[in-house]
């Protein structure tokens, strides 16, 4: 069990991270070290990629969400790419939907940052 | 006669203790899906036992240090399954439970109850001050 993160310039000052694997109380410090040092370089505005990722818990999305908390302190945003529907339907369980933007590609993710 | 129908009619327990470290929660979500699917439940509700069930060790990991197993007993019968998971540690230091331990841990430990009682049909939890968290939770077979 593991997961693999990814970090990638976008468009303007954006910044994807993939994400591949399994979120959980393990494997979420990595990913929070990678989007809290995308942050500590000032880059507020990001999508988050979780195509690939097969299960996400209450530790992932503590990390989503402390991730969102910083960056919209700096006037930035962090939008979701998601289609798988076990993992929408956790955030539709946790009203994190009404707080994250998510979209079925990076495309359309990319395009409501700015 | 298949296997989530033999199961259903012949009830079984299943044991299995970890030790309380993160690395090992995906152990506990491995076996609750072979448990879940030898009933009849759905992949959906596969997944729903799978989170509930790492939710309430991931709860235990975090209550306090002083917890060194977890305690995970799967009951499975004609309804439904019944799921234990009990934090198993030593003496006093269990009742020093982390409180205050950052935001995003309090955060996501509220959403971890959260989901554990949203996912599963019925849900118990109380703490014995010298062992640790004590979560009984309960699905139904749908069909």
């Amino acid at each position: 069990m593991d997961i693999k993160v990814n970090v990638r310039e976008s468009e303007g000052d954006a910044y994807v991270v993939d994400l591949a694997g399994e979120i959980d109380v393990y494997t979420s410090p990595k990913v929070k070290d990678a989007i809290t040092e995308l942050i500590d370089q000032g880059h507020y505005n990001l999508v988050i990629n979780l195509e690939k990722v097969r299960y996400i818990d209450s530790t992932g999305l503590g990390v989503l969400i402390g991730g969102l908390k910083r960056v919209r302190e700096h006037g930035g945003s962090v939008n979701l790419v998601c289609t798988n529907p076990q993992i929408k339907k956790i955030f539709d369980i946790t009203g994190l939907v009404k707080i994250f933007g998510i979209f079925d590609d990076e495309q359309s993710a990319m395009k409501a940052l700015v | 006669m298949n296997a989530p129908e033999a199961a259903a009619q012949a009830p079984g327990r299943v044991e299995l203790r970890i030790p309380a470290k993160a690395e090992w929660v995906a152990v506990a979500r491995l076996a609750a899906a072979a448990v879940a699917s030898r009933l009849r439940f759905s992949m959906d509700e596969i997944d729903d036992l799978k989170l509930a069930i790492a939710e309430a060790c991931t709860n235990c990991i975090h209550q306090s240090e002083a917890i060194e197993t977890i305690e995970i007993r799967w009951e499975a019968g004609p309804t439904g399954l019944r799921v234990s998971v009990n934090g198993d540690g030593r003496g006093p230091r269990i009742e020093s439970v982390k409180s205050g331990s950052g935001e995003e841990e309090a955060r996501a430990g509220g959403l971890g109850v959260f989901l554990i009682r949203s996912l599963m049909d019925e849900v118990e939890y109380d703490v014995d001050p010298h062992r640790g968290p004590r979560l009984v939770m309960v699905k139904h077979v749908q069909s």
